[in-house]
């Protein structure tokens, strides 16, 4: 487990990849949904604010 | 079809790791630090691979006028800056420990981070043009300009003397990997790939619901009904 972990003394670097590509692959996903949902309350808000506009 | 690829994207992932980490032997120049390729190759293809696909449908949108094919230009750039800046990462956390050094200013480098420059280029112009339409078209052909740079980076290491090796992975002559190590690699790639496809469609949703926010369709949808 440990040998697994040092990477043969490559430990900094191969994980210094990996780890930067997990953190990014992982947040990009995130920050996609966020932005969804940020833009579904926006554009609903938006509608239903011209919806009774046109009704007073 | 995006949970379609999100779940093929994470299964490719998944296995590709296991593959590159506990079935590919450990190579016998560069130890387990050749690892890096698992990502550094299928981040630098993307990186390439995304521009592409950019710039046809750049093309699209000039040629057709279609507003779909401009908003995909602009779901697929921030995914492709990522596997851009990911590329150039890697890459340095590569060159450290087998060349001794982070960075050189090496035709395949620099041409890699010239890349990166012209996505972010792509994403300030976009968003610094009010008119949409306008933005479209001035980003456009700034993309289709920027598709010079692609060639360039693919046979930089042919054209000219790099420290970057030359390619492992080639349609003339096929490969010099040993064939599992190939193998995790395609995996990783194409899981890289279903990954930016489910990215990009998740974006671009966000996208044409801005945009189209005044038609009649918006505002018909059941999720504006709460």
């Amino acid at each position: 487990m440990k040998e697994f972990f040092n990477m043969g003394g490559y430990a900094l670097y191969v994980w210094g990849s990996f780890g930067m590509t997990a953190l990014l692959m992982i947040a990009e996903p995130l920050l996609v949904r966020s932005r969804r949902r940020s833009t579904l309350r926006r554009v609903s808000r938006l509608v239903r604010s011209k919806h009774t506009g046109e009704q007073s | 079809m995006l949970p379609w690829f999100s779940a093929i994207a994470i299964i490719l992932i998944v296995v590709g790791l296991y593959m590159g980490f506990f079935v590919a032997p450990t190579d016998y120049k560069q130890g387990e630090g050749y690892r890096i390729i698992f990502v550094h190759v299928p981040a630098s293809w993307m990186s390439m691979f995304i521009y592409l696909v950019m710039a046809f449908w750049a093309a699209m949108g000039l040629i057709f006028n279609t507003r779909i094919s401009a908003m995909m230009v602009q779901a697929l750039a921030p995914t492709g800056a990522m596997f851009t800046f990911l590329s150039l990462w890697t890459g340095a956390f590569w060159g450290k420990p087998m060349w001794g050094t982070w960075w050189v200013w090496d035709a395949r480098l620099t041409s890699e981070l010239i890349l990166f420059f012209l996505y972010i280029g792509y994403i300030a112009l976009h968003s610094s043009i009010d008119d949409n339409r306008r933005a479209d078209r001035a980003s456009a052909i700034l993309v289709l300009v920027g598709v010079v740079n692609i060639p360039i980076i693919y046979y930089s290491v042919k054209w000219w003397n790099t420290l970057h090796q030359g390619a492992s992975v080639s349609v003339n002559s096929g490969s010099s990997m040993a064939t599992i190590m190939l193998v995790s690699m395609l995996v990783m790639a194409l899981g890289f790939w279903a990954y930016s496809i489910a990215v990009a469609l998740g974006r671009v949703r966000s996208i044409i619901l801005e945009r189209e926010r005044d038609s009649t369709w918006v505002s018909e949808l059941a999720e504006m009904r709460r």
